[in-house]
């Protein structure tokens, strides 16, 4: 009995009997059970809580990002980016840069050297069609000229290589110029990459090793090490060869040329058989020079003297462009700023128009054929009601696709519809009506489509609006139709408003009905994405046009977020 | 309500109102269904008169003599229509007749007895109840156009024919002109197979991923006072929101390097990776659905049961799976059955993130629907409308249950 009573005070531990008496002897802070102070021990247990509830959403919030969020970034970062010319031809946007466009004239010899240089690259790497594809999409028909171009740039300054190689055979062999350029560590272990390459042979993917040039090269003779080292490394990335197996370039040997042309005193660096060999070269080029670069560009095609194409080079030459956009805009980039495309070639805006007006279209359809029905189910007897709306989420539960294919069935010229016509003579066999493959097919399936996503809305906005309030106001003396206009329609509204956004945001990105039921006019700006990404490839535009489309989209759903709530976005009533 | 009929001092004024107004409305609707069955023959002005008369006939047989027998009155106007129908169309005639005999009938006694005047106060005006039933009516008409495009796949299906439309056997209800050949097609057709097997790899591994994470989300959610609560909430939702076109022109960029890296990386074969995109990319847009049906089912959901549970001993797991998992099951089953649905029906992400090899149905549907279209898609149409009246109902049922144990919806 003493025990028991005398207890609290005999427990050694805290216990909550501890921590009253505590608080009412002091009037200090109130503790907690264990002595904290009560703030400090609920803000810890809140801090708790939260990190446990944010441990349970991470692992979604991670995967969205990653899975979603992050691919959403990434197209629209596409749709400014354009690495592919200044990595693929870095010496002609560089050299391009001082060219005046505005002279007339076609740029100068330094460019053409360039250009030449880069695109030997590229065509040996394989990718000078990628570069000449991107650049078509600014101008058409550079596709093809790069094409032709990388067919026939390798020959750049082959009079040169001819010459050199008449002076000496050994300027034939690929390790003459090994020796000529390189350190002789390098010599030794390209020598060992080349031979485990022939042992392995086809497959063999070791990155080849990075030219090392002897002391003071670099410096002397930069043309030359330059298009070497390019030349080892397209050799060894793609054929899996050694420089020391391989012929140059010509294009080696007219740099070379070009470098002692410019800096004679380079001879000094080569040294006994090595300076007898590359004066003996140097001799037999006596007067060759300068090389005409221009003039053989100009054999290829006469296009390439064109000011527009170097034009637009040095419009798109920057790692990002506008381009896109522009183009998604029915604009473009002109050396003299931005200017819209001709008339004829005006199609995004007008698409981008008719993708509002027909997603108008299909929000009014909707609401005109919604707001009977969700005033009827809102105001039938629950079982009855219940039963009805089975017909409304029936069609909301169906494939899209099966609804798809059931308007084809029946709008197309020999569809159900135009054969009910005819069979009862109203139309004649041979003028059906045009229902499908044009504007009047896309809205009338896109409605059907659609409409449960504004009953659902308008459903339960009108279910909350008490039907007395009808009643009183008709008892008030008003008539039918000033107490619904009066006093009914303004409650629905926010029904109204949540519906429609909710349409206009599924209407306006919708791809697949107007795909296959809207025909050449009835299509909508999707249809032009899914094009340019699977059709005709370019990516950038496909990309640009899909941000717009999605800074429209967001816009509305803000809106959409500031009248309903995202919260309160509801699934089958 | 006011039984006009029943009420033997109104006999006479009845007598009046049924030849000044049931006869002649139903006249009226005769004359208009005779007209279009006539034009169908070239006989337009016949069937016109013809139907006022049988039209008129029927109303003023409603209101008299089989007043009281309505289901003999409407089998015998169904018969004597199809008659009709059968003198001046031959079978086809008689399809439209009986069904042109059954809107007569229905309609003769629905004006005859006064019925229309159900459903309004017996104190309405005539324009009030003609408002009444025109509404009716039209909302009729729209219920018709929402589901009737649906329906009539179904009867299509079954064409023994390769055609879109209905057959003259098939009107006739010719045994001959019905088949289960598209069907035959449908199981038998590697293509069709290999995009119904890979639907039912892909819908449930996605569903899985959406119904795991979103559900853990949803939880986390709910609980009062997490930061950042709106932007989470609204990155989640994301995936709905954003325009299916645009998701898939974003996915197409990444997971192609995504699958680029897994057989690179990670020695994936090319087969076995396309299908982890195109799980990943169906998992992403299934989770929306996940976090919309389970926040809303948690927040009828007491939260003071799992701190009962918790006084009574019980860790966060088992309280997790004893006391509120049970309780949330009903939103959690919904949300995965849209999440499956969102996979089983999409077609744009897996047109742009998948291969040949992961062809599903929808994608079959689509190339068959764009190309030179076979009627073996109406009978998969058939076949998907058939699972998602399966799946409606379940979702409706677990709704009903979910909204009763809350004590929310009386019935």
């Amino acid at each position: 009995m003493t025990d028991a009573t005398a207890s609290p005070d005999k427990v050694t531990g805290p216990t909550p009997d501890n921590a009253i008496r505590d608080a009412e002897r002091e009037s200090g802070p109130m503790l907690a059970a264990d002595g904290t102070p009560l703030k400090k021990s609920l803000a810890r247990a809140q801090r708790r809580q939260k990190m446990r509830a944010l441990g349970l959403v991470a692992p979604l919030l991670i995967f969205i990002l990653i899975t979603f969020i992050i691919p959403i970034g990434q197209m629209l970062f596409r749709s400014v980016e354009n690495q592919i010319v200044p990595d693929t031809l870095p010496r002609t946007v560089e050299a391009v840069e001082s060219w005046d466009a505005s002279s007339g004239e076609p740029p100068s010899q330094e460019v053409y050297s360039a250009m030449a240089r880069d695109l030997v690259v590229a065509e040996g790497l394989k990718i000078h069609t990628r570069v000449g594809s991107r650049l078509n999409y600014e101008a058409a028909g550079l596709s093809s000229l790069f094409r032709q171009a990388g067919r026939d740039v390798d020959e750049t300054g082959e009079p040169f290589l001819d010459a050199f190689e008449e002076s000496n055979e050994a300027w034939e062999e690929g390790s003459t110029w090994v020796s000529l350029l390189t350190t002789e560590e390098y010599q030794s272990e390209i020598a060992e990459w080349q031979a485990r390459s022939d042992e392995v042979g086809r497959s063999f993917d070791e990155p080849a090793v990075d030219v090392a040039y002897r002391e003071g090269f670099e410096e002397a003779l930069p043309r030359t090490t330059d298009m070497f080292s390019d030349f080892a490394y397209v050799i060894g990335s793609e054929d899996g060869e050694s420089p020391l197996e391989e012929e140059p370039w010509p294009l080696v040997y007219l740099s070379l040329y070009e470098d002692l042309e410019a800096n004679p005193e380079a001879i000094e660096l080569f040294e006994g058989e090595q300076r007898a060999l590359v004066e003996e070269a140097m001799a037999a080029t006596e007067g060759m020079g300068p090389y005409d670069y221009r003039a053989f560009f100009e054999e290829i095609d006469e296009e390439w003297l064109e000011p527009d194409i170097w034009e637009t080079l040095q419009v798109f030459s920057g790692p990002y462009t506008s381009g896109y956009f522009l183009s998604a805009a029915d604009r473009e980039l002109t050396p003299d700023g931005v200017e819209r495309v001709p008339e004829n070639e005006r199609i995004y805006g007008t698409l981008f128009l008719r993708t509002m007006y027909m997603s108008l279209a299909i929000t009014f359809s909707c609401i005109l054929l919604g707001y009977p029905v969700a005033w009827l189910l809102a105001n039938l007897p629950l079982r009855t009601a219940n039963v009805l709306m089975i017909l409304v989420l029936l069609p909301f539960w169906t494939s899209l696709l099966v609804r798809t294919s059931a308007w084809k069935v029946l709008l197309q010229n020999q569809g159900v519809i135009n054969d009910l016509l005819v069979w009862l003579n109203i139309v004649g066999d041979g003028n059906r009506l045009a229902l499908i493959n044009n504007q009047t097919g896309t809205i009338v399936a896109m409605t059907h489509i659609l409409l449960p996503f504004m009953i659902l809305p308008l459903y339960s906005v009108m279910k909350t609006i008490p039907p007395s309030y009808l009643r009183a106001a008709k008892s008030l003396g008003a008539t039918n139709w000033t107490a619904f206009w009066r006093v009914y329609f303004p409650q629905s509204v926010p029904g109204i408003g949540a519906g429609s956004i909710l349409v206009f945001i599924l209407a306006i990105g919708y791809y697949i009905t107007p795909e296959i039921v809207g025909g050449e006019d009835g299509v909508f700006i999707s249809n032009r994405i899914a094009y340019h990404i699977s059709t005709s490839l370019n990516w950038g535009l496909a990309a640009a046009l899909g941000s717009i489309l999605l800074a429209l989209v967001l816009a509305l759903y803000w809106l959409y977020d500031r009248i309903v709530g995202i919260d309160n976005v509801k699934l089958g009533g | 309500m006011s039984d006009v009929v029943d009420n033997p001092a109104n006999a006479m004024k009845q007598d009046r109102s049924l030849l000044s107004f049931a006869v002649p409305l139903t006249a009226l609707l005769g004359a208009i269904l005779g007209f279009v069955g006539g034009q169908a023959v070239n006989q337009p002005l016949a069937g016109f008169i013809g139907g006022a008369i049988v039209g008129g006939a029927i109303a003023y047989v409603a209101g008299t003599v089989l007043a009281d027998q309505r289901t003999t009155g409407r089998w015998a106007a169904v018969g004597v229509c199809a008659v009709i129908g059968l003198i001046a169309g031959g079978i086809a005639g008689i399809v439209s007749g009986i069904l042109a005999g059954a809107v007569l009938g229905w309609v003769g006694y629905w004006l005859a007895s006064g019925d229309y005047r159900r459903g309004v106060p017996p104190y309405s005006t005539s324009g009030q109840v003609l408002w009444h039933n025109t509404f009716l009516f039209i909302c009729g008409l729209i219920f018709f156009f929402l589901i009737a495009p649906i329906m009539v796949i179904i009867p299509l299906s079954f064409n023994a024919e390769n055609f879109f439309t209905f057959t003259p056997e098939m009107l006739s209800l010719d045994p001959e002109g019905y088949s289960l050949k598209h069907y035959r097609d449908f199981f038998n057709n590697s293509d069709w197979q290999l995009a119904m097997r890979n639907s039912l790899i892909i819908a449930p591994f996605a569903t899985l991923i959406a119904v795991s994470l979103g559900t853990l989300a949803a939880i986390g959610l709910s609980q009062s006072d997490i930061p950042g609560r709106q932007a989470i909430m609204a990155i989640l939702i994301s995936p709905m929101i954003v325009p299916l076109i645009i998701s898939a022109t974003g996915m197409f960029f990444f997971y192609s390097a995504l699958g680029n890296w897994l057989e690179a990386n990670l020695g994936f074969s090319q087969e076995l990776s396309g299908y982890i995109k195109v799980i990943l990319a169906h998992g992403a847009l299934g989770v929306p659905f996940v976090i919309i049906t389970v926040t809303a089912t948690l927040v009828g959901f007491d939260k003071s049961l799992t701190r009962a549970s918790a006084n009574l001993g019980a860790g966060p797991v088992r309280t997790f799976f004893k006391v509120q998992m049970p309780l949330i099951l009903p939103g959690v089953i919904s949300g995965g059955l849209f999440a499956f649905i969102t996979s089983f029906d999409e077609v744009v992400v897996v047109l742009f993130v998948g291969a040949a090899a992961q062809k599903t149905l929808p994608w079959q549907m689509f190339i068959g629907l764009r190309e030179q279209i076979s009627p073996t898609i109406l009978a998969v149409a058939t076949i998907l409308v058939c699972i998602s009246i399966a799946l409606l109902t379940t979702v409706e049922l677990l709704r009903r249950r979910s909204e009763k144990m809350r004590g929310m919806s009386p019935g």
